[in-house]
């Protein structure tokens, strides 16, 4: 790894309620790099991405983005550096009351002091990128859930920002989106030589498929880290489990619950 | 038992101190729509204008009820000639500032609520705030100065309206002299003792009603329960805040 990742997570430990999520967990993430953090799901992937936005405070451990501990930044700094970052939500987090145009111009309108006639400009760029120039007049609502995805990873580019934290992009897309959004994002990242990229996911293949490194995270801990191929040819039953999709393994189904067969005969 | 006595009370004080952070942290918002006046227009549009109808409709109701229950009691006392006073007084110093915020808690402040609370559930505010947005300033603090302005002027119309209904039954319907009607009000309705007093009033539950509204919105469960439960609580909390500030109030200004 490089000597000065962009981010760096350092012991990070973080509960919800009596719930450990992460236990003493570092991870670093390279520029220009994608890195990947997968995992079943609950195991807090989403969550690590709010930490790393400063939008959750970790119980113990640092977070440094670009060498600045994103929890000990004073409000206005820490708006400083979400500037430089960009976030696609799993549910797209469009604003409902504004149209996919006045979405995609909204972080350029509220950051940037260029002309109508520039953001018009810079608005058609982006949506153009994601395939969606046609549908800048709809509004949200008209939107289906792949295609809320794509206006959102086009509002998160409009700044061009450092970074890019990917929230399950590949949740609900159709075969033909989904080509073109992995696509995209690898495109992205070899053009733009500064960007790094995070992608927080369970879609094996597909991430499998752009990433540089990938982290597996399990239970609170990292169960396995490495290139694509490494983690294709990982010896640990985790990782195995995972990348096959089997139910049989030591990552549990189940919910941990009481014996099924005392339960259905209990009062 | 002790032990749930004691979680609801550190709860209960934990809202309210998060709500006072809310209250001063929207408050310093105003820095944002000075501006951005725009910002501040469009709520004033959907939490004001589109209130005015339902507001002006109950006003004149209010009124010709006035009109018709005072003209048979002062009529007992041959006081009929005095019926515009007894109608402006009601409505400007006690029932147009307190029906008015009564109705705009029902329209206005649960739909804030519902807002939003449907944003926090779709993650817009999360979402604005990683875009370095800050959703107190962008989305909160415009909607509760355009509370905080309409209210009054709502209250106003309530009140002018009001009068007007009480004269449509009064001097219209049951016979009291137009002249008098008018006079009497002129020459006995105080314009700071009465109606600053209840424009003042109008002012501190308007406040009151977009700060919890907004509130509650704001801290809402993001599930569709949650927010049910958050609207419920906006109408509640604001209608018995109002009376209360009400009683308080009116001591406070008419007491000696």
């Amino acid at each position: 790894m490089n000597a000065s990742p962009l981010v760096s997570i350092r012991n990070l430990t973080f509960s919800r309620g009596e719930r450990k999520i992460f236990d003493d967990i570092s991870l670093d993430f390279e520029r220009g790099k994608i890195t990947a953090i997968m995992g079943p799901s609950g195991t807090g992937k989403t969550t690590l991405l709010k930490l790393i936005g400063g939008q959750l405070f970790p119980d113990s451990g640092t977070i440094e983005v670009d060498h600045q501990n994103v929890h000990q930044l004073s409000r206005n700094q820490l708006f400083k550096l979400r500037k430089r970052m960009g976030m696609l939500f799993q549910s797209g987090a469009l604003l409902t009351d504004m149209s996919v145009y006045d979405n995609v111009a909204f972080p350029l309108r509220e950051h940037t002091q260029l002309t109508e006639s520039m953001i018009r400009t810079l608005v058609l760029m982006k949506l153009e990128a994601v395939g969606l120039r046609g549908a800048r007049q709809l509004m949200p609502n008209e939107l289906s859930g792949g295609m809320s995805r794509r206006v959102a990873l086009a509002r998160a580019i409009a700044l061009d920002p450092m970074m890019i934290l990917y929230d399950e992009p590949f949740t609900g897309q159709d075969p033909i989106s989904l080509g073109v959004l992995v696509q995209l994002i690898k495109t992205m990242n070899d053009i733009l030589a500064d960007l790094s990229s995070i992608i927080v996911s369970h879609d094996v293949e597909e991430t499998l498929s752009i990433a540089d490194y990938i982290y597996v995270l399990s239970g609170g801990k990292i169960i396995g880290a490495g290139t694509p191929q490494q983690i294709k040819q990982s010896e640990s039953a985790w990782v195995r489990q995972f990348i096959q999709g089997s139910a049989d393994g030591p990552v549990h189904f189940h919910y941990s619950n009481d014996d099924y067969i005392k339960d259905l005969f209990s009062k | 038992m002790i032990q749930r006595l004691g979680h609801s009370t550190l709860a209960s004080f934990a809202k309210l101190g998060r709500a006072s952070i809310f209250c001063t942290q929207t408050l310093a918002g105003i820095t944002a729509i000075i501006p951005r006046p725009a910002l501040l227009i469009n709520q004033i549009y959907s939490v004001g204008v589109l209130s005015f109808l339902i507001i002006s409709i109950s006003g004149l109701f209010i009124g010709m009820v006035l009109g018709l229950q005072g003209y048979y009691i002062l009529a007992d006392f041959g006081a009929e000639q005095t019926l515009g006073v007894m109608v402006a007084a009601s409505l400007v110093r006690e029932l147009s500032p307190v029906v008015s915020a009564l109705l705009f808690a029902g329209r206005a402040g649960s739909a804030l609520t519902a807002e939003i609370g449907l944003m926090k559930a779709t993650e817009q505010l999360s979402g604005m705030e990683m875009m370095a947005v800050d959703p107190i300033k962008r989305i909160i603090a415009p909607r509760f100065f355009a509370g905080f302005i309409s209210l009054p002027l709502l209250t106003l119309v309530f009140s002018a309206i009001g009068i007007f209904g009480g004269h449509i039954v009064g001097v219209g319907l049951l016979g009291v002299d137009d002249g008098a009607y008018w006079s009497q009000m002129q020459a006995n309705i105080d314009f700071y003792d009465d109606i600053i007093n209840g424009v003042i009033k109008s002012i501190v539950f308007g406040f009151v009603c977009s700060w919890i509204a907004l509130f509650e919105g704001y801290d809402a469960m993001p599930t569709s329960a949650g927010i049910s439960q958050a609207t419920t609580r906006t109408v509640v909390f604001s209608s018995l805040a109002v009376l209360a500030l009400d009683f308080s109030l009116t001591a406070l200004m008419f007491g000696n």
